[in-house]
């Protein structure tokens, strides 16, 4: 198969490695609030579906676009797709895509891959970093009316078929099926390798396409918000009794003896 | 159309057994079935099933429909959404509940996506809004920072359920059901994928998911080799297994099959000794459940102290040798 299609779908998030104490609920909103410090970034599963298919166009080239949807994203953080070897960077980008859930997200993405119109592997990160739901790649590839291989650890492509390692309970299977598939990767692929210099000084100048809802054919009460399968009802953060009693010692060795001592004391043992 | 009643417990297998995650579905499905003054059904498919069924209506089930097929040996997406979706649009159900599993998590999207509906993946609580008849899906979100209910009007709902969030009830032989055998005739020219290899990779000593107490490592332990010896012993003192965080699992200094956390293992021992990891959230969601969570850790600012009970604030290879040895002595008396 030469001059492969390959598209991957990247969300921005707010860094899910920031310190659980920046990230907060307004309640009145049923919104989440993450502090200023906390960066947005790529979330961390996209990236490794953006790995697996840089491994494949540095064996046999091809082609990667690579599709985000949301609002307002920032232009720094998502070229970094493009500055690690990300051929076309397309934004679904409008006020009417905020607070998409998993269905409106999928139908989005869909209706712009169809609008892209040839492609072959369709990756996606497992799930999100932030609302953690895994849906978005199943629900594309029902969308389009192709088959969907989730939790892939690695993906070759080998006489036109596509050989995928999927993680199972335990273990792994090899999978062998023919393009167009959607993919969902798993950390286990391998993190995304660092941008280099040409890289981001070629991805500076290139300038992302940006679709509107009607630039993919769809209306505005189809996406974002207002195309949602399922609401909110309350966000909240659970009440932590914070409670923790530290075993002293004299020593790290005496601290360690001590502990065991009151762990037996506690009935723990 | 007829108006959608009843729960329906998507049912898995393990070894010819109704799964620990079966059991559970059917003691949170009981209560909510119960609540609506409706059935409660499950359905099980696979090449054999045998005693199961009898089971799952021994752990709560009204109905048990089966699907015994020789082409559902192997889980496959697209040949087992052939066979929920049939069996849903037969019973049509007003809540679907399959667990957060390897299968759950594949074809709950599947079956969401194909009959238009919502879904909440990775739920913690399910209850039914007394006004509403909605079914309300509470997760965890933000890798754990937050929790949301989420509720749909769509019907029917479709929820998967975190495994050792809910428990089962007493199995009871007297409880009475009935087994519906079934028919569906699966397209195999919707399977694509083939299956080329199956590969188990094996790890010796307890399970993990049925260890009483289990030795997690995080980054903070360097390597691979204390997770064999120094983390490895303080488990074996306990009869305990070793778990680790996720950057261990990716830097290869032990196989993904012990990383415990939001995308590995969920475990719920007696004992959790978390040893140098910070306590991301995302590893919490993994081990919330533990009884007794014991932190030792060289930063006292560590999440993981806001989430033990008792800690240590020490260089784990000075702490962890010393405390498996006093242990061992107790453990001897």
């Amino acid at each position: 198969m030469s001059g492969i299609n390959m598209i991957v779908c990247c969300k921005q998030v707010p860094d899910p490695e920031a310190p659980p104490s920046l990230f907060k609920v307004d309640t009145a909103a049923n919104k989440m609030v993450t502090a200023s410090d906390v960066k947005p970034v790529i979330s961390q599963y996209d990236e490794f579906a953006l790995e697996a298919a840089l491994r494949i166009k540095d064996k046999m080239g091809g082609k990667i676009t690579v599709l985000s949807l949301g609002n307002k994203l920032v232009r720094d953080v998502i070229k970094k797709s493009l500055a690690v070897g990300g051929d076309e960077l397309i934004l679904l980008e409008d006020e009417a895509f905020e607070e998409s859930d998993s269905w409106s997200t999928a139908c989005a993405l869909a209706a712009a891959i169809k609008k892209i119109g040839e492609y072959d592997l369709i990756f996606c990160g497992r799930q999100s970093s932030d609302w953690d739901a895994g849906q978005v790649g199943i629900g594309i590839a029902e969308i389009l009316g192709i088959p969907a291989v989730t939790l892939a650890r690695k993906v070759e492509v080998a006489d036109g078929k596509i050989n995928i390692e999927r993680v199972i309970p335990d273990g792994y299977e090899i999978l062998e099926i023919a393009p167009p598939v959607v993919i969902t990767v798993t950390s286990e692929l391998g993190t995304l390798r660092y941008p280099a210099l040409k890289g981001i000084m070629a991805a500076g100048k290139k300038q992302p396409i940006v679709y509107k809802p009607a630039d993919i054919g769809l209306e505005p009460g189809q996406v974002g918000a207002a195309g949602r399968h399922i609401e909110i009802s309350k966000l909240f953060q659970p009440v932590k009794e914070a409670k923790c009693e530290i075993i002293e010692g004299e020593t790290p060795e005496e601290a360690g003896a001590n502990l065991a001592a009151r762990l037996r004391e506690a009935k723990l043992l | 159309m007829a108006e959608n009643k009843g729960i329906l417990v998507y049912g898995e297998l393990t070894n010819g057994q109704l799964a620990a995650i079966t059991t559970e579905l059917l003691g949170c499905g009981r209560k909510l079935a119960d609540n609506l003054n409706e059935e409660l059904s499950c359905l099980l498919a696979s090449d054999m099933i045998d005693e199961a069924s009898k089971e799952a209506i021994a752990f709560g089930a009204d109905k048990v429909y089966t699907i015994e097929e020789p082409s559902l040996k192997q889980y496959q997406a697209s040949s087992y959404i052939q066979v929920v979706e049939k069996v849903v649009k037969d019973i049509s159900p007003r809540a679907i509940l399959f667990g957060q599993t390897a299968i759950g998590r594949d074809l709950a999207p599947h079956l969401a996506f194909r009959l238009g509906v919502s879904l909440a993946t990775d739920c913690l609580g399910l209850s039914i809004d007394p006004d509403t008849k909605l079914l309300l899906q509470t997760r965890s979100v933000y890798g754990g920072n937050a929790q949301a209910t989420f509720v749909s009007k769509l019907v029917p709902h479709i929820a998967t359920v975190r495994p050792k969030a809910m428990s089962p009830l007493e199995h009871d032989d007297s409880r009475k059901g009935e087994v519906i055998p079934t028919e569906i005739e699966i397209d195999m020219s919707q399977v694509k994928a083939k299956v080329v290899e199956t590969i188990k990779e094996e790890i010796s000593g307890i399970k993990l998911e049925d260890a009483p107490a289990i030795v997690t490592g995080g980054r903070g332990i360097g390597g691979a080799e204390p997770f064999n010896t120094t983390l490895k012993e303080l488990a074996d003192a306990l009869h305990g297994a070793v778990g680790a965080t996720r950057p261990p699992a990716d830097n290869g200094w032990v196989p993904e099959a012990i990383h415990i956390g939001l995308t590995g293992k969920i475990v719920a021992p007696d004992i959790y000794i978390a040893v140098a990891l910070s306590g991301a959230s995302q590893h919490i969601a993994g081990c919330s459940g533990a009884k007794h969570i014991i932190a030792i850790n060289k930063d006292p600012e560590a999440n993981i102290f806001k989430e033990a009970e008792f800690g240590v604030v020490g260089k784990y290879e000075e702490v962890v040798p010393a405390l498996t040895k006093k242990l061992k002595g107790i453990l001897a008396s």
